[in-house]
Formats: structure tokens, C-alpha cells, sequence
């Protein structure tokens, strides 16, 4: 378990403040996407976020658009892991398929502060904080099955009795 | 106990008795996508399979940036256009037809009964038909195209009673703004919402699409009218298969039951930055504002350009403001220009754009520069969306924008009729 920074944001996170509107039908590599992570929302994410870094929020995080754009940019931007109060079903959905892990939990973002470090066993369902431990439960089956072969392109292809190719990351 | 009509759609789906809670396996009638194909395309190329699972289940629209604004654009246009070629997708349709949700209903893919799924959040639009329809992301669509299955599970039902009915000047629009302004953005998560009531069965069809659009901004699954009358009607000459209506029993176990009295409405407005900051219009009445959007897949209907129209007509567009005007389909345009609609709306001022999604998403067409605010029909306020991260965009039905468009501030428009 390594130590993560934390993150720190409120409720209501809406997918054009993580990825705007505006480059979804103009940027199409990863990366570059990454550089754009959160832009509207704090300017000095997409610059200062660290590989292994976490995101805390509140309630809905990732609301609106179904852009898909709005999981990939902060899985590639390094976030390891969003923890929220609760997320809107489709980033739900989208964080899974792209193997970004996603938490739901009420104690941990009343607790976690800004620039915290804690450390997430995800196996075990445990957040570690400064000020304690807070449990989280397991995704059902077939939903940490997408997580665990990195998403659902490489787990539907697995599906499909293919080989996994270079092609995926 | 009785079911939901969700229960009941997904459990036939899924070929078993379900209830909510349950995640089952599903495959989907219809698969939505429009210009995000390409990213689609891109994905289920690294399946390593040649070949579509079922061509005739997708239905592609291309309307986010139409024509396109760029190379970059048009480079996707045409990927788009090549894979539905060669994967022989008969129901594609090309920069001409308007927004993908006005399309999919006016060509009669929206249908009773049915479960559409739709790379976009709005996709919950044709539960105004009776369908189950939800938004999912890219690799879902990209993973339906090969498997033709996924997960879903199986929402439980919050349930609004729609009492009475609305008072001049205010709209289908109003009504949604109020329940997300009283309720919450996230009130809905997960959910299906179920529009009921005598005042729901008595709503036009696009009264119905607005609903269940905007359905998507409580966190909603999916939106859904039980199908009666008019929506019936409107299918017998377009419908694309048979269908079989399905309702929720009378013993149905809801999430809760909220009840409006639709007699008591007044004109609602959302602010920025949320669609959940709703005012009254009588607490935002002068609010200032550069430019006027009147269009979408909420509020682009021949319905909406006529509420507009009643309002412009003989009037000006006030100095200073901007006033856009952008039908939600080829279709709706042309009913909206042999009305004479379109003629009443460009003599008061207005700059009429080709049918799709224009600037709503902020990718061209109208985009706003720092410190602008834009009035808009749309359904989505967040920062940042038309343009800049400086600027601001309020929410309102079309006859609340026309009345604001003349005044050059935002206006009551029961002053107007």
C-alpha cells in the first residue's frame, strides 16, 4: 500500500468541469487529454497531480455528459483512485470500463482534507486516513471483473476469446 | 406486488422476473451514437473482430458539430462514414437530419416497450414514447457493437404526480426546472423516474421529450410517460417494428411519490452554475445577458419555435443581444418554416442556424467569450460549457427567452401574451 495525496473537491463535480465540451470532438490521445484533467474546475491540477494521487469529493461526483473523456483524462492525468460520497451512474459506469478505481463512501470525504495522505487497500475495502479507517464494499462480481483486466475493451475482448494485443494499455 | 414499468421491460429483457436491486444481462433494441462513432470505432477496432454483432440494432446520428467546423471534424465525419459503409449500418444518418434524439423519435426508432441505449446522457429522451432508455459510455457502446449484451441494474422508481394543469406562459420546461430545483441534481441517481398524473397524460409529445430529457439532470436513469393518444398516433405511420405498451401496475412499489400542482407554476430559470439553481423568473427579472440560444434536443420543436414566435412576432430583438434560433431537426424546420415561424422569428431579429446541436456543448456556432452570459433552452449550465469558463448560461423555457430577447433582460413572459 502507498501512500496517496489527496485531492480535495466538492459535490456536484460535472464532467464539463473535468473534461470540457469543447475538446471532446478535437483531442483524441490520452495524454493529451490528461493535460486537461479538471480544467475548469482548478486550473493547477492538470500541472501539479502526481501519479498515485487521489481525488476526495462529495455527493454526484461526475454529473452530466457521458463523455467517457471525463474517467480517461484522470486515470491518464495519474489519479488512482476517485473516492466520493456518491457518483453519477454513467462516470460510474465510464471510471470502471476505463480501470479507474471508484469508492463510494460517506465517512471518508467528511474526514480526508485537502493534501491529505492516506492509502487505500482495495482488496480489503479499507481507506486509512490521518484521522482513521473507513470501509468500503466490494463491487459485485461482475463489476470487478471489468476492473481487474484493466477495463472493458480488454475484458470484452477477453470475452471474445482474443488474445490481448499491444494495443491496450 | 405489483412492478415497474422498468421491472417489467428489463425482466423481459432479461428473460426472468426481476426487481430492482438486480443487476441482469441484457440486450438492447436499439444502440445510439452520434459524432463520438469515431471514438467508438477507435475502441472496437482493438476488439480484434471484423465485423458488427448486429448492424441493424445501430443507429448513428451525426449532429454535434454539423457541418463540420474543422479538419480535425471532418476528419471524423468521414471515419464515421467509412465504417458505416463498409459494416453496411443502414440506419445512418448524415449532417442533414438534426439532433440525434429529435431523429431517433421522428423516425420512429423510439418506441413503446422498448430498451435504447445511447452513448449520451440525453438518451433518456424516448422514455417520452414509453421506451427504457438510458445513456452509457463509449467502450459500452463500443463492447454492445461486438457482444451485443451488457449489465445493467435494475433501477428502483421515483414516481411524480402531475395535478392539473399549466397556466399561459408556462411550459413543460418550467415544470422540470422546478422539480430539479426543488429536488436536487443527484435526486434521481440511479433511478427511473416515472412522470404520472392527469396533468403527464395530458402533455404534447414534446412536452413529454422535455421531461424526460432533462430527466438525465436529477441523476436519472431513465425518464418515462406511460404511451397514450398522441404518442400512439405519431407512431402509426413511422413506427420501425411492432410494440407492445408497458405500464407500471397500480401496486408498484416506488422509491417515493412526489406531487405537483401544475396550476400553481410559474416561470422557472436555472442559474448558473447548476441546473439545480433554479429562481423563479419574478427573482431574476433584468438579469442582463449578451446572447439568447432557442433550440436543442430539449427546446428545438416545432412547439418551441411557435411559443417563441407568438411572443417575437412584430417585435426586435433588443440591442446588444445576440438571439439564436436553431430547429432540432430537418423535419421541425421545415414544419417551423411552411408555419411561417421561422419568417415571424428573422423579421424580429433572430439569426436562424442549421438544425443540431449548435453551440450547446460549446464546440462552435455561438461560442462565449469571457464575462458573456448566455439565456438558453437548453438543458445543461455548467461552467465553462458554451465557451469560456468565465462566462455564465441561465436556463428557461423558448417563450421565457423570447420575452427576455426583447426586453434585452430576462422577462416574464405571461407579460407578453
Amino acid at each position: 500500500m502507498t501512500a496517496s495525496r489527496v485531492w480535495k473537491y466538492g459535490d456536484n463535480v460535472n464532467t464539463d468541469v473535468i473534461f470540457p465540451g469543447k475538446y471532446t470532438y478535437s483531442i483524441f490521445e490520452p495524454e493529451e487529454m490528461a493535460r486537461h484533467a479538471l480544467e475548469d474546475l482548478d486550473p493547477d491540477f492538470a500541472a501539479k497531480v502526481q501519479p498515485g494521487d487521489v481525488i476526495v469529493a462529495g455527493r454526484n461526483f461526475g454529473c452530466g455528459s457521458s463523455r467517457e473523456q471525463a474517467a480517461i483524462c484522470l486515470k491518464y492525468a495519474g489519479v488512482r483512485a476517485v473516492i466520493a460520497k456518491s457518483f453519477a451512474r454513467i462516470f460510474f459506469r465510464n471510471a470502471i470500463n476505463q480501470g479507474l478505481l471508484v469508492i463510494q463512501s460517506k465517512d471518508a470525504p467528511e474526514n480526508i482534507l485537502n493534501g491529505e495522505e492516506i492509502s487505500i487497500d482495495f482488496s480489503k475495502g479499507k481507506i486509512q486516513g490521518k484521522k482513521g479507517v473507513y470501509e468500503f464494499p466490494p463491487l459485485p462480481p461482475a463489476v470487478a471483473g471489468i476492473l481487474e483486466a484493466g477495463g472493458l475493451i480488454p475484458y470484452t475482448k477477453k470475452k471474445l476469446g482474443k488474445k490481448l494485443g499491444e494495443d491496450l494499455r | 406486488m405489483g412492478k415497474t414499468f422498468t421491472e417489467k421491460i428489463l425482466g423481459q429483457k432479461a428473460g426472468k422476473n426481476v426487481s430492482s436491486g438486480e443487476v441482469v444481462t441484457v440486450s438492447p433494441d436499439f444502440i445510439l451514437s452520434h459524432d463520438n462513432s469515431a471514438a467508438i470505432i477507435k475502441e472496437f477496432q482493438k476488439l480484434g473482430i471484423a465485423k458488427v454483432c448486429n448492424p441493424q440494432k445501430i443507429v448513428i446520428v451525426l449532429d454535434h458539430v454539423v457541418p463540420a467546423a474543422s479538419e480535425t471534424y471532418a476528419l471524423n465525419h468521414k471515419i464515421i462514414r467509412e465504417f458505416v459503409e463498409r459494416q453496411n449500418i443502414a440506419h445512418f444518418f448524415d449532417i442533414h437530419n438534426g439532433i440525434c434524439h429529435q431523429v431517433f423519435s421522428e423516425q420512429g426508432f423510439a418506441m413503446p416497450g422498448k430498451l435504447v441505449l445511447g452513448a449520451d446522457s440525453h438518451t433518456t429522451s424516448y422514455g417520452a414514447f414509453g421506451a427504457f432508455s438510458a445513456g452509457i459510455g463509449r467502450s459500452e457502446v463500443a463492447s454492445l457493437w461486438a457482444t451485443d449484451e451488457i449489465w445493467l441494474r435494475v433501477p428502483e422508481t421515483l414516481r411524480i404526480e402531475l395535478d392539473k394543469r399549466l397556466s399561459p406562459g408556462v411550459s413543460a420546461k418550467d415544470v422540470i426546472l422546478k422539480i430539479i430545483g426543488d429536488e436536487g441534481a443527484d435526486r434521481a441517481n440511479y433511478m427511473a423516474v416515472e412522470f404520472a398524473g392527469d396533468g403527464a397524460s395530458h402533455f404534447s409529445l414534446g412536452s413529454r421529450l422535455v421531461l424526460a430529457n432533462m430527466a438525465a439532470e436529477m441523476g436519472a436513469k431513465n425518464g418515462y410517460f406511460a404511451p397514450e393518444r398522441e404518442v400512439l398516433a405519431f407512431l402509426k405511420s413511422r413506427a420501425r417494428d411492432t410494440f407492445e405498451p408497458v405500464c407500471s401496475d397500480p401496486d408498484a412499489e416506488y422509491e417515493d411519490v412526489l406531487e405537483y400542482d401544475l396550476s400553481l407554476l410559474e416561470p422557472q430559470v436555472a442559474c448558473p452554475h447548476s441546473v439545480d439553481n433554479v429562481r423563479a423568473v419574478s427573482e431574476v427579472l433584468g438579469t442582463r445577458f449578451h446572447q439568447a440560444l432557442i433550440g436543442t434536443c430539449t427546446n428545438g420543436r416545432l412547439e418551441d419555435l411557435e411559443a417563441a414566435a407568438e411572443i417575437l412576432r412584430g417585435k426586435n430583438v433588443a440591442a446588444g443581444v445576440r438571439a439564436l434560433v436553431i430547429p432540432a431537426s430537418r423535419l421541425e424546420y421545415l414544419k417551423a418554416l411552411k408555419a411561417g415561424v421561422l419568417a415571424d422569428l428573422v423579421e424580429a431579429g433572430c439569426l436562424v442556424l442549421n438544425p443540431g446541436c449548435g453551440p450547446c456543448l460549446g464546440a462552435h456556432q455561438g461560442i462565449l467569450a469571457p464575462g458573456e452570459v448566455a439565456l438558453s433552452t437548453a438543458n445543461r449550465n455548467f461552467r465553462g460549457r458554451m465557451g469560456s469558463r468565465d462566462s455564465e448560461i441561465y436556463l428557461a423555457s423558448p417563450a421565457t427567452v423570447a420575452a427576455s430577447v426583447i426586453e434585452g433582460k430576462i422577462a416574464d413572459p405571461r407579460g407578453f401574451l
